[in-house]
């Protein structure tokens, strides 16, 4: 019984990956952008929201509201002011920025906060769950991420697939000249790309800091995780995301049946072998959506 | 009345000016063929006008407006719509998504979907296949409908009959009058001569860059 819930437990946590990993695969596949920063900015979203959390009464959820719309805008004004000017250097200089993004956020934080852990206060919410029964227990809050992490993955599916917005972003993904020979500005179209990454990161963020504590050097993990997902699932599907959140999840909580210090290294073992026997991944598309 | 006006117009590629010196006039529902031999700068000048090269030196008016800095986004909703050489369609994209994306910009005119679909029949069938699936001569129809749907006052064709057959390249062209019959000003680039002197009234031809002499279709 202890396996079948290490089965639901891991199904719940690939809805946390998934969360994290829409954004860089909704970057990746719109602009070709690696954003190295993608853990970093869900670490900073969390600090955020603790600074929001304890200067004004506002409650976790109030913060949520707060943090995520700022991060939108945030995103759209990096993409515009510094994604967009090294994107018309070369692939390598974004990347080399986001990587410096990072840096800069790691240390920021720690200067700000200092290397404390911190949580976010959700009141008794964080342990309370469904009991099914002796050996399986459905945390609440696991399950509004994972609730959380299916409407977000369907509504960019939907917004891709059938907005005005989506489809042109989908078109400047393909070919950015001929988007712009139907009239798209490609500086707008990638920032909204970019904005709708940093408010799902900053969500992934936010729900994460909700169950576990954190601290300004945990970014890189996450990205490792986030990265995880959207290889394992496959390059520019958000489904595949989501199933790749889902795998890795389901590697971690069953390596960690076997044996708890397994957790870690069953979900990099199961990424390594898809890299190695099929690399585009378990839902490959060209494309997104 | 005349809707483009091209003064000088000098576009370089790095060190190679590829149009040198540049002008000629376009007037309201007219079309103009810009004939020439390949490396002539046909492409490079419509690249031009589109707003996707930026010219390093002359003027391009459009109807009356000094539209030489703006952007290409901005010409398009002005009403400049260049349908590309090489067809340029999404790939990742269904042929009715890629008509729609042709929309993004849309000015108030008569070419609706429907519309689209009168001149090209075959497509209201295929709307759902994915437009890297179709064939060359399909593709440049789909081309030419996403160009149309932004209601332009000036269509840009870019070398239609590049990579087609010629059966195929006369029947893009048959569509031209119902285009031509509703107003809209048409500016062409073609290898095929003949081609073009059967569409054009007016003809340009370009050799290495510098207009030469403007040809007018003996009657």
């Amino acid at each position: 019984m202890t396996w079948v819930n290490a089965i639901v437990q891991g199904i719940l946590l690939g809805g946390l990956y998934a969360l994290f990993a829409c954004g860089l695969s909704l970057m990746f596949g719109v602009m070709r952008i690696v954003n190295l920063a993608h853990g970093d900015l869900a670490v900073l979203a969390a600090f955020l929201a603790y600074s929001v959390m304890s200067a004004t009464p506002l409650g976790a959820f109030w913060a949520v509201v707060v943090v995520v719309p700022v991060f939108a805008a945030f995103g759209y004004g990096l993409q515009r002011g510094l994604f967009q000017r090294s994107l018309a250097i070369s692939p390598l200089s974004t990347l080399l920025v986001t990587f410096g993004l990072s840096v800069v956020i790691q240390n920021l934080l720690l200067q700000i906060y200092s290397a404390d852990t911190r949580a976010l206060d959700i009141g008794s919410l964080v342990s309370e769950g469904l009991r099914i029964n002796a050996n399986i227990s459905l945390s609440y809050l696991a399950l509004i991420t994972f609730g959380l992490a299916i409407v977000v993955i369907v509504a960019l599916q939907v917004f891709l697939s059938r907005s005005r917005t989506g489809r042109i972003m989908r078109a400047a993904s393909d070919d950015q000249e001929a988007a712009t020979l139907v009239g798209a500005d490609s500086r707008h179209v990638y920032a909204v790309a970019t904005a709708i990454a940093f408010a799902t990161v900053a969500l992934a963020g936010l729900m994460f800091a909700m169950r576990s504590s954190f601290d300004p050097s945990m970014g890189p993990s996450r990205l490792i995780f986030a990265f995880e997902a959207v290889v394992i699932g496959g390059l520019g599907s958000l489904w595949g995301t989501l199933l790749g959140g889902m795998v890795l999840g389901l590697a971690q909580t069953l390596g960690a049946q076997l044996d708890p210090t397994l957790l870690l290294l069953s979900g990099h073992i199961i990424f390594l072998a898809v890299l190695a026997f099929r690399p585009q991944g378990l839902i490959p598309a060209r494309r997104l959506a | 009345m005349t809707l483009l006006e091209l003064d000088g117009l000098t576009v370089r590629h790095g060190q190679l000016a590829a149009v040198t010196g540049v002008s000629l006039a376009v007037r309201e529902g007219e079309t103009l063929a810009i004939i020439g031999a390949n490396g002539a700068g046909k492409t490079t000048l419509l690249r031009s006008i589109a707003g996707v090269l930026r010219s390093s030196s002359g003027l391009i008016r459009y109807d009356g407006e000094d539209v030489t800095r703006m952007p290409t986004h901005r010409r398009v909703a002005a009403g400049i719509a260049l349908v590309p050489e090489g067809r340029r369609l999404f790939p990742s994209l269904t042929v009715a998504e890629n008509l729609a994306t042709g929309t993004y910009r849309k000015r108030p005119g008569p070419w609706s979907m429907d519309r689209i679909f009168a001149i090209f029949p075959w497509m209201a069938d295929r709307r759902q296949q994915s437009a890297a699936t179709l064939s060359g001569g399909e593709q440049q129809a789909v081309a030419i409908g996403r160009a149309l749907a932004s209601n332009p006052r000036l269509l840009l064709l870019d070398e239609l009959s590049l990579g087609l057959a010629p059966i195929v390249v006369r029947g893009l062209y048959t569509t031209l009058p119902q285009i031509l019959a509703e107003g809209t000003t048409v500016l062409l680039v073609e290898q095929d001569v003949s081609q073009a002197l059967r569409v054009a009234v007016r003809c340009v031809a370009c050799a290495a860059g510098t207009r030469c002499s403007t040809v007018d279709r003996p009657t």
